[in-house]
């Protein structure tokens, strides 16, 4: 019973703390209410957290330490080093390792369970008909989880892509490129890993479902650079804002897979906040989220 | 499509579906009145909140068994990335903020 009081107490502590970033005069205090209760759910996680079929605890703690001594000491020293202006490229950065956090979360999910399904499995050699039976038996248990691994996995790596693009244009490294036919290429980028999404999770493929998954996480990565590459400097913050909410979307679908209420709430809360902030931005810069994302390219002489 | 069934009817789901829809109004009610100056130390704050994912790489790596090398490699990596948005997140945050502190009082004290 204590774990998920723990995750209650993170949960209650992200609203809070994200209710008291939005004042002034209580914000730095909000953000270490929001630290605390990540502490707290990260910690019971690692101590209380065991496998709701098996029952079993987690181990590997020394691979759990080690991760989060590295990626807390990079993470601190990064924080603690970086220049006052060059902070939303900082954020930007962060934001990409969230997203392949997810991102990594899903692939290997999906390889566990590609891999404990097919086991069960007799080889290839089988009539038409049959192989269509066992189709649906590889994820038939599961076409949920199946769901929430896929759109996880697509959310991520988007966001992962689109932030390391925002993150280099910020610090220069990456130069904004457009070129005429880039809306109509996006947009049948994304049909396409739509259509490709659908089709594997409505046929399950059992033969192709592996190739299937890798070809939609290169694609969704490919998007991610794309939607990002043609966005002008200066709308940056607004397109970090929006895969902020993204990787939240992501984190909240690791929340569906887990059933893990902490890891939901703060995933749709940021989420949810990340989308109305994007359009607060959008109203100080005086411009439409559709003329960010959209009028890019010649599209100043729209705007506004 | 049976199993797409079992998830419609299934209680489980609706509870999850219950916190998701009252998550997305708390978090539009609770930022929506922001002063601007806030935007971006909001952005941020909510960029670390998001980094709870890495409860799921947690999960992940404590569950790989010990002979899966890939899964021990990308959960580990996972465990990594994790911890730097969250850490560092909250770090920015605080910096930004701290910033945002000395500038309102040095504000104050010329008033």
């Amino acid at each position: 019973m204590l774990l998920p009081l723990c995750y209650l107490i993170g949960s209650i502590t992200f609203i809070i703390g994200l209710k008291m970033l939005s004042h002034p005069d209580s914000a730095r205090k909000g953000n270490l209410v929001a630290a605390f209760g990540m502490t707290i759910a990260i910690l019971a996680t690692i101590f209380l957290y065991h496998n709701p079929d098996t029952g079993e605890h987690l181990h590997n703690y020394g691979w759990i330490f080690g991760g989060l001594l590295i990626g807390g000491v990079v993470g601190t020293m990064a924080a603690k080093k970086v220049q006052m202006t060059a902070m939303p490229e900082m954020v930007s950065l962060f934001n990409g390792m969230g997203g392949a956090c997810a991102m990594l979360i899903s692939i290997v999910e999906f390889q566990g369970h590609v891999v404990k399904t097919s086991a069960s499995l007799t080889p290839m050699n089988v009539p038409d008909e049959q192989s269509v039976i066992q189709v649906q038996r590889i994820f038939g248990e599961s076409t949920g989880i199946l769901i929430v691994i896929v759109l996880g996995m697509i959310i991520g790596s988007v966001s992962f892509a689109g932030s390391i693009i925002a993150w280099g244009k910020l610090n220069g490294k990456i130069k904004d490129r457009s070129f005429s036919a880039q809306q109509v290429i996006n947009i049948g980028l994304l049909s396409i890993i739509a259509v490709l999404t659908i089709y594997l999770l409505a046929a399950q493929p059992a033969n192709t479902i592996v190739v299937l998954f890798y070809l939609i996480l290169t694609l969704s990565l490919l998007y991610g650079i794309l939607f990002v590459m043609p966005i002008g400097g200066a709308d940056m913050p607004v397109v970090i804002s929006l895969l902020n909410s993204f990787t939240g979307v992501a984190a909240a679908f690791g929340g569906f897979l887990y059933n893990n209420p902490v890891m939901l709430t703060g995933g749709i809360l940021v989420g949810s906040a990340g989308t109305i902030l994007t359009i607060l931005m959008c109203k100080a810069m005086n411009r439409s989220l559709k003329n960010v994302l959209i009028g890019s390219f010649g599209g100043n002489k729209n705007a506004g | 499509m049976d199993s797409l069934t079992a998830l419609f009817t299934d209680p489980a789901s609706y509870r999850l579906l219950t916190i998701v829809i009252l998550s997305i109004f708390l978090g539009i009610e609770v930022i929506s009145r922001v002063p601007s100056v806030l935007h971006t130390p909001l952005m941020s704050g909510a960029n670390a909140i998001h980094g709870v994912v890495i409860i799921g790489a947690i999960i992940v790596m404590g569950q790989a068994s010990t002979d899966d090398y890939l899964a021990l490699a990308l959960g580990f990596l996972a465990v990594v990335l994790g911890t730097l948005n969250v850490v560092g997140g909250f770090v920015v945050t605080d910096r930004m903020l701290e910033m945002f502190a000395k500038k309102s009082q040095k504000s104050k004290v010329k008033k």
